[in-house]
């Protein structure tokens, strides 16, 4: 009988749905109705007991009663409820119609929380799901690894200044800073190598006109890259524009291809187009880095 | 006799060795059993393998310097750099079909000066501190950028709004437990979207050096090593973040360099004490990105199309191989 069953298990000997804590008594039957260990709420000692349970979004009410107790395949009935709310409710009444009234009100209430908890998930499904991707920690740790070491071969410090200093002698400063021989001297040896470089005739003239403007010209001269090639086949008309563009597509993209800590090609790449424009409006040269 | 082994560890070593150790070698350390007189011969082969090879790197080197001017040039130690995998699609610097592309791409416009890069910082929700500061941090190193908090909106659905308030970049940072670990970099008008992961973050505050905060000033920008084509696409990618004409009167500038698929970025100062010295402060924060994927439209995982994805079976089974 229940009230045997009760004095066993719930006090005395061991049930295992029991979950205590400092405060409380849990239990963790399935079929519980509070989810807590009491006289009125567990299933196991109680010979007429219902319960609402919720499966695949579906609410059920499960009844439990004393004609069935020797069947215990056929001894929880389930009953589908009414999508609509009040209508379930409805539907829990009819079905526990002559039932103790704590039965009733607690799967009243254990409905309505579902319900709620159900449209719940539904809402937050509609937001956006965050997925969690599993760290695999061999492969965390080998990236980790790596990048150490792609830091102490990249040397950035020596990188970055190699590169400003690369920058500064090949004038994309212009006039801020006064380092003018050694500058000078570079450029005239540079004039010097690169005499096979396509625009020679212009140069040549050049040459005779004026040395000044001329160093600065030449020590930017170098190999094509490709947004200056880009821009030498399409805005080959307006001057200015060219001159701005370049200085400043120097500046702030300079791409060291193939650059290796070991070797790299010295020099930055530069259009020609500079040289024709230098021909025609030498005095301006200077603006450039304004 | 224990005791006796272990007493005479130390005087230990005349007898056996040298009888042993000739030709044909008739055992090798690995086939003594006990584990002390194991250890203390293979330290003793160790010490003698140093020896050998300080005595043959003296000898070179006499004769090196005996030859004089006629020695062979020394060997270049071999590192990974000199030992990558040639790419196919390494970038030439005169490839005209390159250059076309890059002339067409969704960059031109901003390589031809028509567009003034304006940034969109935000976050993954929720937030936490660190993320939060290193947010504002990189607002202040990225010029014209903006930072909005994310509550809970789809990406999908910010992305229009951007266009029509003429953003022209969003980067996304995500952050998991508390610090960011990934990146997301979305060219605005039909971009490519660039997914990175993001790694160690240092904020201001934790480097070492004993700088100003960045000024106003727009910093110039280094790219390094980028030498594929999808370098060269990501190069792209960073250096229109940042407007087209930096002052140089700031004296700043932003580094992005790529090391073996590893993208570190840095942040300095710097002022040239004579035409050969250049010093370096470091200010701003610094972070490594690691390429995880680029889609050729704006930000969109699940119709997406990809132009390159990190697939890690294939791709990581070579040291030698990089693909930036």
């Amino acid at each position: 009988s229940p009230q045997v069953v009760w004095s066993m298990l719930g006090n005395r000997q061991f049930c295992s749905y029991k979950m205590t804590t400092k405060t409380q008594n849990f239990c963790r039957n399935e079929y519980n109705l509070t989810g807590l260990c009491n006289r009125s709420s567990c299933p196991l000692a109680n010979s007429q007991y219902a319960t609402v349970r919720e499966e695949k979004g579906r609410c059920y009410l499960y009844m439990k009663t004393i004609e069935r107790a020797a069947f215990p395949r056929r001894l929880w009935e389930r009953v589908l409820l009414n999508k609509n709310y009040e209508k379930a409710l409805e539907q829990i009444d009819e079905n526990l119609i002559y039932w103790p009234r704590f039965i009733r009100h607690k799967c009243k209430q254990r409905f309505t929380k579902i319900t709620q908890y159900l449209i719940r998930i539904r809402k937050l499904t509609l937001k956006r799901q965050r997925k969690l991707v599993p760290l695999r920690r061999k492969i965390e740790r080998r990236e980790r690894r790596r990048e150490e070491k792609a830091l102490i071969a990249a040397q950035l410090d020596n990188a970055i200044e190699k590169e400003l200093l690369e920058r500064l002698k090949q004038d994309t400063y212009g006039d801020i800073y006064n380092f003018p021989i050694h500058a000078f001297d570079k450029a005239l040896q540079q004039q010097g190598a690169e005499s096979e470089s396509e625009s020679d005739a212009e140069r040549e003239e050049e040459e005779d006109e004026d040395v000044d403007t001329r160093e600065f010209v030449e020590a930017e001269d170098s190999e094509l890259s490709d947004f200056e090639d880009m821009d030498k086949l399409e805005t080959s008309s307006e001057e200015e524009q060219e001159e701005e563009e370049e200085v400043e597509k120097k500046a702030s993209h300079s791409k060291s291809k193939g650059k290796t800590p070991l070797k790299g090609p010295a020099r930055r790449k530069r259009p020609y187009i500079e040289i024709e424009y230098e021909e025609e409006t030498e005095p301006t040269t200077k603006t450039k880095a304004a | 006799a224990m005791a006796e082994n272990g007493g005479g560890a130390a005087e230990r070593g005349g007898p056996p060795a040298p009888q042993r150790v000739l030709f044909p070698p008739t055992f090798s350390v690995s086939e003594i059993k006990n584990k002390q007189r194991r250890h203390f011969m293979f330290l003793r082969w160790k010490q003698q393998q140093r020896k050998e090879k300080l005595a043959a790197k003296k000898k070179r080197r006499k004769e090196r310097e005996a030859l004089g001017d006629k020695a062979p040039p020394k060997a270049v130690p071999k590192t990974i750099e000199n030992q990558r995998v040639y790419d196919e699609t390494t970038v030439d610097p005169n490839d005209e079909e390159v250059a076309f592309d890059e002339a067409t791409d969704e960059f031109a416009p901003y390589f031809n000066r028509q567009t003034v890069p304006k940034i969109l910082i935000t976050t993954s929700d929720r937030p936490r501190g660190r993320t939060v500061r290193f947010c504002e941090q990189l607002a202040t190193v990225i010029p014209n950028s903006h930072v909005y908090y994310r509550r809970g909106l789809a990406l999908k659905r910010i992305i229009p709004q951007c266009i029509a308030r003429d953003f022209t970049d969003l980067i996304v940072i995500n952050e998991d437990r508390k610090i960011p670990n990934g990146l997301v970099l979305s060219h605005m008008p039909d971009g490519p979207t660039a997914h990175f992961r993001m790694s160690s973050v240092r904020l201001r505050k934790e480097i070492k050096r004993k700088g100003k905060e960045p000024t106003e000033h727009v910093p110039e920008v280094i790219l390094n090593n980028f030498t594929t084509r999808l370098g060269h696409s990501v190069g792209r990618m960073f250096a229109s973040l940042f407007p087209h004409d930096p002052q140089f009167t700031g004296r700043q500038v932003a580094t992005f360099h790529n090391q073996r698929d590893y993208i570190f970025f840095r942040f300095h100062r710097y002022i040239f004490k004579s035409e050969k010295k250049v010093g370096i402060q470091e200010l701003g924060p610094r972070f490594t990105l690691k390429l995880r994927s680029l889609q050729k439209g704006t930000f969109d995982s699940k119709f997406g199309e990809y132009e390159w994805i990190h697939k890690r079976r294939e791709m990581d089974t070579s040291r030698r191989k990089f693909h930036l």
